[in-house]
């Protein structure tokens, strides 16, 4: 049974992971395009 | 088709001469095959009964990892001296210089297992229950499967970071239906058991499939560099 | 085309929401293997979705060796991305589902192990693209793409030729099935599919925002001669 809540949990853990990391990137995209704008 | 074979045994030549020339870089991979063999004679206690059952899974590993070393020093030089250049610009054709390639290091790879196998069958004490004749088809498959996508892989890796491990980290997941193949085949001829052709004709697929494969994509790959 | 995205989120979390209430309380018990059969649910639409993603990634490999079209490629990227996510999510399910069941952590059954090699593939698809210092890194991603797809028949072919020698249990078992689980199961893999579709929608735009950036980088180094740079 707990087996089940693990192979739940740990769907959600990675795909949320996956996602929390796109964020971070585009953050950090965003950061760079700032710079960029600045340089002008 | 007379200039392919032309220019590839052009090639071919002047790379052999060329590994015959750097006896050390020849010396220091006879050198390691042996002592890969040595170490997997250790990792594995040849007396051991299951040891005759893995023996063919050993000896193609002991093959792969030699050959990973010998494929990452063939384009090295080749880039060392800029010839990718030149070759980019003659009008040979790029399969010709693909398939010198690929010949050149299946004479390499094969010297190294012509000098692991005795060593192999001397530490392991091996003997072929079942028709040992068929052992050569499945070497010169086996060897070709690594060779030709290895050489493939090899350019593909030239101008990447970590060149060197990424060959086999391209390499072993394509080649893991070969790598069954040729470990299957070899062990079941080494006890006996039937079902080696099965093997043996999956080996032959993978190298037609993949040979077409290379030679159709290697110009591609060899102008994206 | 921009409102779109938060309403496609939206129905994702409820399809999600949904789908996971069908799974755990709608779904009849299964009869020998009890309540952790419902990993099934959630095992084989990942499966689905990962290969129906790796094989976009193959089309548009294809597309972008013949035709160089930058989109092609971004696809392939994208797809190649999500689909190692979906497919991390199928091998690590998969030894759950096994564990408790047959008591074993893997088996080198067919379906789990060609998963596996598709895995290994498309992780060293994604090595490739990051480490590759080359300008043309598309053109030997696409390659390696091609050869991938072709090595995937292979390994099942081999795989299934070993274990009709080495007989082995069987994850995820053939036969009918029942139609209420059918129900579930389809339940599922929609809601998965409408997740897969917004992380790749939303991988697209990082990547197009990138070689946005990228672009204008390159042109400000080229303005610039001067510059820091």
């Amino acid at each position: 049974m707990n087996f089940l809540y693990a192979a739940y949990t740990a769907t959600w853990l990675i795909h949320i992971t996956y996602a929390v990391t796109l964020v971070r990137r585009y953050q950090r995209l965003r950061k760079e395009i700032e710079e960029l704008k600045l340089n002008r | 088709m007379s200039s392919l074979s032309a220019v590839t045994r052009a090639t071919l030549a002047k790379d052999l001469r060329l590994e015959w020339r750097s006896k050390d870089a020849i010396n220091s991979m006879l050198f390691f095959a042996l002592l890969v063999v040595v170490v997997f004679s250790f990792s594995f206690d040849p007396n051991a009964e299951e040891s005759r059952q893995i023996a063919g899974g050993l000896i193609w590993v002991a093959f792969l990892f030699a050959a990973v070393v010998a494929l990452n020093q063939t384009w090295a030089r080749e880039l060392r001296n800029q010839v990718l250049d030149a070759y980019r610009v003659s009008p040979a054709p790029a399969n010709s210089l693909f398939l010198a390639k690929a010949l050149g290091n299946f004479i390499f790879v094969s010297m190294l297992e012509a000098l692991m196998t005795p060593l192999f069958i001397m530490f392991y004490k091996l003997r072929a229950l079942g028709p040992a004749w068929q052992l050569i088809p499945v070497a010169l498959l086996g060897t070709w499967a690594l060779v030709v996508n290895g050489t493939f892989f090899a350019a593909v890796s030239l101008r990447t970071r970590s060149r060197e491990i990424m060959l086999p980290l391209l390499l072993f997941p394509i080649s893991l239906p070969a790598i069954l193949g040729m470990v299957n085949a070899t062990t079941f001829i080494l006890t006996g058991e039937p079902f080696v052709r099965f093997w043996i004709v999956l080996l032959a697929t993978y190298d037609v499939v993949f040979t077409i494969a290379c030679l159709l994509l290697f110009e591609t790959v060899l102008h994206a560099e | 085309m921009k409102r779109a995205f938060p309403i496609l989120a939206v129905l994702t979390g409820i399809l999600l929401s949904y789908a996971l209430y069908e799974a755990l309380v709608v779904a009849p018990t299964e009869q020998t293997m009890g309540n952790v059969q419902r990993i099934f649910y959630y095992h084989v639409p990942s499966a689905w979705t990962a290969f129906l993603l790796f094989f976009i990634n193959f089309i548009a490999s294809v597309a972008y060796l013949i035709r160089r079209n930058p989109v092609a490629d971004a696809v392939a990227v994208v797809t190649a991305e999500v689909g190692v996510v979906f497919c991390t999510v199928v091998l690590v399910t998969g030894p759950l589902w096994a564990r408790p069941v047959w008591g074993i952590w893997w088996t080198w059954d067919i379906r789990l192990t060609s998963t596996l090699v598709l895995w290994l593939i498309y992780v060293a698809y994604l090595m490739l693209r990051r480490f590759s210092t080359s300008g043309q890194t598309p053109v030997l991603a696409a390659a390696l793409a091609v050869f991938g797809a072709l090595d995937v028949p292979l390994v099942y072919f081999s795989i299934w030729i070993f274990r009709t020698q080495h007989p082995q249990p069987v994850i995820g078992g053939g036969g009918s099935i029942d139609p209420r689980m059918l129900h579930v199961l389809l339940v599922n893999w929609l809601a998965f599919l409408c997740l897969a579709a917004l992380l790749c929608w939303s991988r697209y735009r990082l990547e197009r925002l990138q070689r946005e950036v990228e672009e204008a980088q390159a042109l400000e180094s080229i303005a610039a001669p001067g510059g820091s740079r």
